[in-house]
């Protein structure tokens, strides 16, 4: 045991832990953010919503689909002038998050929008009829029937999320997975390699728990 | 206290556009049950929604206790569909919230204060049945009940009419039962202005004053429940009283009888008049289909007869006499 793990800095391994807790709890915090409005926009505009409109909702669906379609390590680069206007800086944590809540929030939205879309119609139309405002029918309504679903889609993209900032070590962010690639991988030390996909699996899994906790929490059906 | 004049609303397809409401023109007055009848697609759904304005008609006034709601500024709108309460096949409760919370949902969305929400909840779940239920959920009532919480959101910011939307279509026929008589007793007792949508024709007989019959967007008979249903003018109200009802056989009809149907209300329905007139004419009866039963508490009962042998036409005289009326259904073959 004690020649296995003779390569682990576990001061290294601590930070790289942090560093990727950061990452993930100021990209998800922003993800929700700008992820529910974009999804109840995408909602609300839909076809036979409250306030359909085809040209925002085209518009919002091509780069919510846009965005999506851009690989993540590519959108990590592409966002760098970006990034440095944003934060001063595209390195370490900071550098990092606004391509992760670029790549997170329009997935996020989508679900948020899935998640709206299976409440009953009846539930909106009730609310309109007690003299409910727009504004009413999504915060007081629309959100709340909704949460299951507004939190599993969270879960999910907190977990998408933990993936993409093993990328995010191309930007210098740090993390986890920068260690797993730049130890574990390119000087082929295992041993940091195996603990550091240990705690990425210990994350999600913790991830996916409190999520599916929550969930349940929530749901009345 | 709702006036429709006039009230067209088309919806455009991929087919084309279709007339759910062509013209209508209602009026009901405060205090009344009024019952809208009509086959699916007949334009029901739509016709109670423009009355709150859910659906906004393309033509024509909606009036609602003196207030033109085609008129109304949004939050004008808003303020008078809280006075207007509405229930739902489907009850359309908020499956997040505790029955207690349903029942607040108008209160809060009105911006009332909390002392007063709670004050106001607790009354109205204690009148309807519900306390022991007011931390439960929806999933875990019964549809019975789950109705009973929609109606206590109806009138939880006292509405002065209840909207029903096939309330009782999705229950049982005791917790149908059930549900229309609380409907007739805050109807008596709140002086609510019902109207009510429905296929079902048992729900009109047991609770309406008026009934409107609907027909691809048109209103195509309108009037006092009993006069509708016992001497229907238009095809479509015969077509759909006559759903469920054993047609009599006209191969039964004895040779050279003269058919008769004979209407008794009130009183008259548990007098032996027929006999009486049969006996004093000389003239013998079949009874070839009938039917005793109430429209809203008034009984009624109406027989198919063809009389046989004697005068028939002193029995119709007598009868019709007794206050009874008669109707020519036709000559036997």
């Amino acid at each position: 045991m004690e020649t296995f793990f003779v390569n682990i800095d576990w001061s290294e391994i601590v930070r790289a832990t942090i560093d990727t807790l950061l990452m993930l709890g100021g990209a998800m915090a922003l993800t929700v953010v700008f992820g529910i409005p974009l999804g109840v926009l995408l909602y609300l505009s839909g076809k036979g919503r409250l306030a359909a409109n085809p040209v925002l909702n085209g518009l919002l669906s091509f780069v919510v689909n846009v965005l999506r379609s851009v690989p993540f390590i590519i959108l990590l680069i592409v966002m760098l002038p970006v990034t440095v206007l944003l934060v001063g800086t595209s390195l370490g944590v900071a550098g990092a998050i606004p391509p992760l809540v670029v790549g997170a929030a329009p997935f996020y939205a989508r679900l948020v929008e899935t998640a709206l879309r299976e409440v009953d119609k009846g539930v909106v139309e009730a609310t309109q009829a007690m003299g409910g405002s727009t504004w009413q029918i999504v915060t007081k309504a629309l959100l709340p029937e909704a949460m299951p679903g507004v939190i599993a889609g969270a879960t999910v993209t907190a977990i998408a999320l933990v993936s993409y900032t093993a990328m995010a070590g191309v930007v210098g962010a740090g993390g986890l997975g920068d260690l797993a690639i730049r130890f574990g991988y390119q000087r082929f030390q295992t041993d940091v390699m195996v603990v550091t996909v240990l705690l990425l699996l210990v994350l999600v899994q913790g991830l996916q728990m409190l999520g599916d906790r929550l969930v349940a929490a929530v749901s009345h059906r | 206290m709702i006036q429709l004049e006039g009230v067209t609303r088309r919806f455009q397809s991929a087919a084309g556009e279709r007339v759910a409401l062509d013209a209508v023109d209602l009026t009901v007055e405060a205090g009344q049950v009024f019952g809208v009848v009509g086959r699916s697609g007949a334009g029901k759904s739509t016709l109670i929604r423009t009355i709150n304005l859910l659906e906004r008609p393309d033509a024509g006034r909606v009036v609602v206790d003196g207030q033109d709601m085609t008129a109304l500024s949004p939050a004008d709108l808003r303020a008078a569909r809280r006075r207007i309460g509405m229930i739902f096949q489907h009850f359309n409760l908020l499956n997040a919230k505790t029955i207690a919370e349903n029942v607040a949902f108008p209160l809060r969305l009105e911006g009332r204060p909390s002392a007063d929400v709670d004050r106001r909840v607790a009354s109205l779940l204690d009148q309807l049945g519900l306390a022991e239920h007011a931390k439960k959920h929806p999933a875990q009532l019964s549809g019975g009940q789950k109705q009973r919480v929609g109606i206590a959101r109806a009138l939880a910011c006292e509405p002065r009419v209840l909207l029903c939307d096939e309330a009782t279509s999705a229950l049982d026929p005791e917790t149908t039962d059930e549900i229309l008589s609380l409907l007739d007793q805050l109807n008596r007792d709140l002086g609510l202005t019902i109207v009510l949508i429905t296929h079902q024709m048992e729900v009109v007989r047991r609770v309406c004053d008026r009934v409107a019959v609907l027909k691809d967007g048109r209103v195509v008979e309108e009037g006092a429940t009993a006069d509708v249903f016992l001497h229907p003018r238009h095809a479509a109200t015969r077509a759909m009283l006559a759903e469920g009802e054993e047609a009599f056989d006209a191969t039964t009809v004895p040779p050279g009888g003269r058919l008769a149907r004979l209407t008794f209300r009130g009183g008259s329905t548990y007098e032996p008049e027929l006999s009486r007139v049969a006996r004093s004419v000389g003239v013998d009866y079949s009874i070839l289909s009938g039917r005793i039963s109430r429209i809203r508490g008034e009984p009624y009962g109406q027989l198919v007869v063809a009389f046989t042998g004697g005068d028939a036409e002193a029995a119709v005289a007598q009868l019709t006499a007794r206050g009874v009326t008669v109707e020519q259904v036709g000559e036997a073959a």
